[in-house]
């Protein structure tokens, strides 16, 4: 078999074979919606390594690449990387989070607060 | 501090076949395993409470009756802002699963490729047959989003497609399954020394074995005996074959073979023939020709035992069938609805073995607790994905063992 180097960036974002269902009604929104999926996961991959940096220099007042390649948490430092990116994903998912709550809240209209407050 | 976070990505065992995941790739798996148990736990519910609130109550006043069928509510509910917006997320979180396990394999493909092969020459437990053609209903879609399916290449003879699998599973299950995601093998091994312990199967065909996670436990927990790992995919079987010799398994072999047509095998030749999550991937054609073939190959008194998740049972609310079903639609696992509706037992009963000898256990994945925290339950459970099952299971005629503390079917 040749071991002529692959193209990995492209072949690695091939689509699944099946048409893809159409969830929102606007195709643009969709996108959106893998965009900004995506960055989120990146920003997360960032705060990991920020804390990864920030826990090696602590232990060890100077790092490597390799450092922090190699760096896998235990114990404590593992729940706290773990609680962190539970509490990232409740902020960047506060929105739905909220629309959930609101589901089960079934507040009225604000008008009609504003006319019951008006009256009494 | 909470107890039921998920272990870090870098918790997974290290097996020799395993890609090596870079700081940032575990990184953007460890979003991906608190994205979903995040879209299955705190707005999870969201998809109950828009039914409840506004689906259902249009629906009766518009047909003047309660739904009949989950797909009457699947229609309903895919017109709900609410749902549709959480299908995305979920469709999303898939597709960056397959994005970033791909990344992670295919620029490590070389290695990967020499090492399986190393192995595999080494060992001699990877046994393929050209002449195995993938059945269609392996690649009609891609199953489960994974380009490629089980069978995909991206050259000839490589392992893309179980490396893939196997280094990617961990975000898609919530970090359920433990350190070698064989949190299901364990469990069947586990049932079956709990209510069987004296019995020791000397011969175990493991159908659909993708690339080994859940046959590789059984053959460590039973080291005197045979077992054979079949499956269609030689793509997964090279990967699985060469992550078991790495492992140190040796009792075991990895055979490429389509399950409609055992005949390689003789009449009664298996003590025990396991499925885990594996009738979900076939079809309505295939299923009872696959297991007249399980049936025949299985000696008098061996078991059959197949893993899968709750049947869509009368008992089981028709708001509860369409949770179950949303990977059918949105997930490419286009048998998953037919086949959870059928009565399996009659399905069963139909390949050889009596109603009177079935019976159902419930399993839940075996893992380490004191890393793995394991899959919430109840109203947080992710359905379909979720590491707790149902055992579908039979003695063939004249076996001699207690079946007191089973349920009998």
């Amino acid at each position: 078999m040749s071991e002529q180097s692959l193209d990995w960036v492209a072949l690695a974002g091939r689509r699944a074979k099946g048409r893809r269902p159409q969830f929102l009604d606007d195709p643009a929104v969709e996108r959106l919606y893998s965009l900004v999926l995506a960055l989120a996961a990146e920003v997360s991959a960032l705060r990991e390594r920020q804390d990864t940096v920030e826990r090696l220099l602590d232990d060890k007042g100077t790092i490597s690449r390799a450092d922090i390649e190699a760096y896998a948490p235990a114990g404590v430092a593992a729940e706290e990387r773990g609680l962190a990116t539970r509490a990232y994903v409740a902020r960047i998912m506060r929105g739905f989070q909220q629309e959930v709550e609101a589901m089960a809240a079934q507040d009225p209209p604000i008008m009609h607060v504003v006319e019951k407050v008006s009256r009494a | 501090m909470a107890t039921d976070l998920p272990p870090p990505y870098t918790a997974l065992t290290r097996h020799p076949m395993m890609p090596r995941a870079s700081h940032d790739e575990a990184a953007r798996f460890n979003f991906l395993t608190h994205f979903n148990r995040y879209l299955s736990g705190p707005i999870g519910h969201g998809n109950r409470l828009a039914y409840e609130t506004r689906v259902l109550p249009a629906f009766r006043a518009e047909h003047g009756r309660e739904p009949q069928h989950r797909y009457e509510i699947r229609d309903a509910m895919n017109r709900d802002p609410w749902h549709r917006a959480w299908s995305t997320l979920k469709r999303n979180s898939m597709e960056m699963r397959q994005h970033n396990g791909r990344q992670v394999v295919l620029r490590q493909l070389d290695e990967l490729d020499a090492r399986a092969r190393a192995l595999n020459d080494a060992s001699g437990q990877l046994e393929l047959d050209p002449a195995i053609r993938q059945p269609d209903y392996q690649t009609v879609v891609d199953v489960h989003c994974q380009p490629g399916g089980y069978h995909g290449e991206e050259r000839p003879g490589d392992v893309s497609a179980g490396a893939n699998y196997d280094v990617g599973i961990f975000a898609t299950t919530g970090g359920a399954l433990g350190g070698l995601t064989d949190g299901g093998g364990q469990a069947v091994v586990a049932w079956v020394q709990q209510q069987h312990p004296g019995w020791r199967p000397r011969r175990i065909l493991d159908v659909g074995c993708t690339v080994g996670h859940n046959a590789v436990p059984i053959a460590q927990a039973f080291p005197e005996a045979e077992v054979v790992a079949i499956d269609t995919a030689a793509a997964a079987l090279r990967y699985g074959a060469a992550r078991a010799a790495g492992l140190g398994v040796r009792n075991i072999r990895f055979v490429q073979a389509d399950a409609e047509d055992l005949s390689r095998w003789a009449d009664a030749h298996f003590d025990w023939v396991q499925t885990t999550m594996f009738l979900h991937e076939l079809s309505a054609g295939s299923m009872p020709r696959i297991l007249a073939e399980a049936h025949r190959v299985l000696a008098p008194g061996g078991l059959i035992l197949q893993v899968e998740q709750p049947q869509f049972t009368e008992d089981m609310p028709l708001f509860e069938q369409f949770l179950r079903d949303w990977d059918t639609f949105n997930n490419n696992e286009p048998f998953w609805s037919s086949m959870h509706a059928q009565d399996i037992h009659d399905v069963m009963e139909r390949a050889g073995w009596p109603r009177e000898r079935q019976f159902v256990a419930a399993v839940r994945a075996v893992v380490d607790r004191s890393r793995f925290p394991g899959s919430p339950a109840g109203p947080q459970e992710d359905f379909g994905r979720a590491a707790i099952w149902n055992a579908y299971g039979a003695w063939k005629q004249a076996q001699p063992r207690d079946l007191a503390g089973e349920q009998t079917a």
